[in-house]
């Protein structure tokens, strides 16, 4: 196991919510990170946010960890979630708030429903 | 190099020969693509997505990936 993937390990089952991003949630720097993070701070979810720009090796580990070829990815519970065009789809599917709630994350149920409403 | 929404469409439809395949986006860099096909049934999101990944043969990958940002539907035909 290499160094990047352990450290990845260790950053996503310490903290119960965490994405990996462009940018940092106050400076996302990629308009797909943005949205994810966007969707996050307004849900009022707490989560931690890694800056894959700061860290060439998180930045290609974290692709080989998940399999997965884009950035932002979200991670609940160690478990990856998905890119954006998912958690976008859950979010307005409503999906994304049951998964919270399954797996005891705190949100604004009613930011949700604002998301929803000025997207419907 | 950038890949144009064809090329895109002719790399996915190798992997998915019956899929409905729709390719959009004219920057070659940021394009997005839906694509709804039987052999997705059963998957979640995250394995429907990994196997449009995979068909595009790490035309995502990395810094020298030729698409920066490819926005990804997947559906099941209903």
């Amino acid at each position: 196991m290499s160094d990047a993937n352990t450290r990845i390990k260790e950053t996503v089952t310490s903290n119960d919510v965490v994405l990996f991003m462009k940018g940092t949630k106050q400076m996302p720097q990629c308009g797909f990170s943005s949205k994810v993070a966007g969707v996050l701070n307004y849900m009022g979810v707490e989560f931690a946010d890694v800056n894959v720009l700061a860290d060439e090796e998180i930045r290609q580990g974290i692709k080989d960890y998940s399999d997965w070829p884009t950035i932002p990815q979200l991670y609940v519970k160690g478990e990856f979630v998905g890119g954006c065009d998912i958690i976008t789809e859950m979010t307005l599917s409503g999906e994304l708030d049951t998964f919270f709630a399954d797996n005891g994350v705190s949100f604004d149920k009613e930011a949700a429903e604002k998301i929803r409403e000025a997207n419907a | 190099m950038p890949m144009n929404a064809r090329e895109i469409e002719d790399l996915l439809r190798i992997t998915f020969p019956d899929a409905q395949i729709v390719v959009e986006g004219n920057d070659g860099v940021h394009m997005s693509a839906m694509v709804v096909d039987e052999s997705f049934r059963g998957m979640n999101r995250v394995q429907q997505q990994r196997a449009v990944y995979a068909a595009l043969k790490g035309k995502m990958d990395g810094t020298n990936g030729e698409l920066h940002a490819l926005a990804l539907t997947t559906k099941v035909p209903t």
